[in-house]
């Protein structure tokens, strides 16, 4: 096990230098560069800036070297730790990233999370209780909530909480809180304010979830092991929980892999609906102003969780399945 | 029959499934006893309605099916208690499961949870009936995990102490059976219902099982009730069978009378139809004619008329009761009697 764990670690470098040059190459795919971006825009303002200076920038920043070699400037600035600085904001990508990873985690883990503690009690009711009137609401909730585009639920949500109970759920903090310094009441506003974007954001997840546990958990509730526990004497509740939960939760785990990333970088268009400080924004702004090194960081970033995330979800499976476990 | 009250009486037990496509009756009115100490032998084709019935025992029937008529009479220390009269899920129901009536079921290959080892699952059934081991006292881990080897040690399992860490797929399919022996064994009960324990399972290992099972039932002096579709291994196992079909009791009868001289025309057409050391070779064996009806049209009458070499007009407009026929048997044929079942 350990030795798989570090084979599969042994790989991680070189799965990183494959990902770091497909980013590189599809950022730099479109016609332009950062600087043109930037002389639109000013020229969109009114103003302009001289050829002389725009060739200068592009000298600095090495704009003017061919892809291959500006690709290798980056990644030696990359291994030695240094993201490079952010040619919109004139500021060390690190530093940008950092401001807004700690909210972007927080708010995918509790999505996370409230996806899981939703969506499993409910499969595994539906499962115990095919067809019931229960088991009915359920699918058509899920269908509903599969069905639904995460930023048209937050449009209706945040119409409906501001329209109907005169509170407004953009941000993550109350005006009051946004600057002010770390403090109980900071993170209770916090709090206040981050369950409603978690549940946009894991709502279409909760209900695919539940209709995989659903699925699952019928699968498992007619395999003979069932029948043997029964024919034991054992509690249902305590029968059910114990073997057929157990195996239908097992095709669930690989999906943690996925999940983690799918969370950052699904919360895009959620997050600049309702206007939260993480970083689908900041992606999408990089994008568009081909502020390359930025988005680049971010992508790399992704890739990275990606990579994590399966090597996670491949030793949890290990970790919970003896199958797996014995045979690797 | 012998003076002995029996330790389980089954009474014109009826269990139906109400699909979309309609009601199907799996079990049609059955009714058969079980001696302590017997070993008895349910023989029939695939869905004739011997699981089904063995289910009903230990109310293990799944939606949508339902036990619709009838009584299972089971004797305990305290009187006797009517089976079909509990709630599936009661604590009443779930005390008998598995302590005096357990189950051997068909498949030892799934019968097991693949993701917990075979010993953990066995504990947890001693442990759930701890008092049947010490009354009035409670059991630690380690106290069933010392009898779950013993348990390992009785069914001829080898390094019972490495076995019982193992997962159910890293034994092979007769120690996979052992292992479920065991497990029904753990509660030491009255009764052990055994759905062909070992259809799933080579001939080698299948003898070597049932020679266990024989050797154990002659220790602990448990009834079996042994359903199979194997006459061979029924003349091995049983002393009384009852032969089933399409939910119903044909013929049953202690088993050298059944072999010798069968009375329904059913059972004759089964035993005709097992190839012989002994008869002609290159000859077609005879198999029973027709096939078996689709469980939605159920013939009327006796259920088998329709493929029966003897069947006579009325057959199909009466269904024959089960009655006792001269020497030792009981058959529900009219060729034997004139006695119509009213339901």
């Amino acid at each position: 096990m350990t030795r798989y764990i570090l084979q599969r670690l042994a790989l991680l470098p070189l799965l990183m230098v494959i990902y770091s040059f497909v980013i590189f190459v599809i950022i730099q795919a479109p016609p332009g560069d950062f600087l043109t971006a930037y002389v639109a825009t000013l020229a969109s303002s009114g103003s302009s800036i001289s050829q002389e200076q725009i060739e200068a920038w592009r000298a600095q920043y090495g704009l003017d070297q061919p892809m291959i070699v500006q690709y290798w400037l980056w990644v030696k600035h990359l291994a030695h730790g240094n993201f490079g600085l952010s040619l919109e904001y004139q500021r060390p990508n690190a530093e940008l990233i950092g401001e807004q990873i700690g909210l972007t985690l927080a708010l995918a883990l509790f999505s996370f999370f409230l996806t899981w503690a939703i969506a499993i009690p409910a499969g595994i009711y539906s499962a115990t209780h095919p067809r019931s009137i229960g088991d009915h609401i359920l699918t058509v909730v899920n269908y509903v909530g599969v069905a639904t585009p995460n930023f048209m639920l937050a449009l209706i949500l945040m119409w409906v909480a501001f329209a109907y109970f005169d509170v407004s759920v953009t941000g993550l903090y109350s005006p009051e809180y946004a600057d002010a310094p770390w403090s109980w009441g900071k993170f209770l506003d916090l709090m206040a304010h981050l369950w409603l974007p978690a549940l946009v954001l894991g709502i279409a997840g909760t209900a695919r979830l539940s209709r995989i546990m659903r699925a699952n958990l019928l699968d498992e509730l007619n395999k003979p092991y069932v029948v043997t526990a029964r024919a034991k004497g054992m509690k249902e509740w305590r029968l059910v929980l114990r073997y057929p939960v157990r195996l239908a939760f097992n095709p669930l785990i690989s999906t943690i892999g996925w999940y983690l990333p799918m969370l950052f970088s699904g919360s895009l268009i959620v997050a600049t609906v309702m206007n939260l400080p993480n970083i689908g924004p900041l992606l999408l702004r990089a994008l568009v102003n081909q502020d390359m090194y930025l988005a680049g960081g971010i992508l790399l970033i992704y890739s990275f969780l990606t990579i994590v995330g399966t090597l996670l979800s491949d030793v949890l499976l290990a970790l919970v399945d003896p199958r797996i476990r014995v045979e690797g | 029959m012998n003076a002995i009250e029996p330790l389980l009486s089954v009474r014109d037990l009826r269990v139906s499934f109400a699909l979309d496509e309609g009601l199907v009756r799996a079990v049609d009115g059955t009714s058969f006893d079980v001696m302590p100490g017997q070993v008895l032998g349910v023989v029939g084709e695939s869905g004739c309605g011997k699981s089904v019935t063995m289910r009903a025992i230990l109310q293990l029937i799944d939606r949508p099916g339902r036990i619709t008529n009838g009584e299972i009479r089971f004797r305990r220390d305290d009187g006797v208690v009517d089976l079909a009269r509990l709630e599936p899920r009661s604590a009443a129901m779930r005390d008998i499961r598995g302590a005096e009536i357990a189950l051997i079921p068909q498949e030892p290959m799934a019968a097991f949870s693949p993701v917990h080892t075979v010993g953990d699952q066995i504990v947890e059934a001693i442990l759930l009936h701890s008092h049947r081991w010490q009354p009035g006292k409670r059991m630690g881990r380690s106290e069933a995990r010392d009898i779950t080897v013993g348990l390992f040690r009785d069914v001829g399992i080898s390094m019972p102490e490495q076995r019982i860490d193992a997962y159910s797929w890293q034994l092979s399919g007769g120690l996979r059976q052992r292992a479920m022996i065991a497990m029904a064994l753990s509660c030491k009960p009255r009764l052990l219902i055994a759905d062909e324990p070992t259809t799933a399972i080579d001939v080698t290992t299948q003898a070597q099982v049932l020679a266990l099972l024989r050797d154990l039932q002659e220790r602990y002096n448990t009834a079996i009730i042994f359903i199979t579709h194997d006459l061979g291994v029924i003349a091995q196992m049983a002393s009384y069978v009852v032969v089933m079909y399409l939910g119903r009791v044909m013929e049953e009868g202690p088993v050298d009378d059944i072999f010798h001289a069968p009375k329904h025309p059913y059972t004759k057409a089964l035993l005709r139809s097992i190839p012989s050391l002994y008869g002609q070779t290159r000859v077609a064996l005879p198999v029973i004619s027709g096939a078996l009806p689709h469980p939605f049209n159920r013939p009327p009458g006796c259920p088998f008329h329709p493929r029966c070499p003897d069947a006579m007009p009325r057959c199909s407009d009466a269904v024959p009761k089960l009655m006792p026929v001269p020497p030792n048997q009981f058959a529900s044929c009219f060729l034997h009697h004139e006695e119509v079942d009213p339901a």
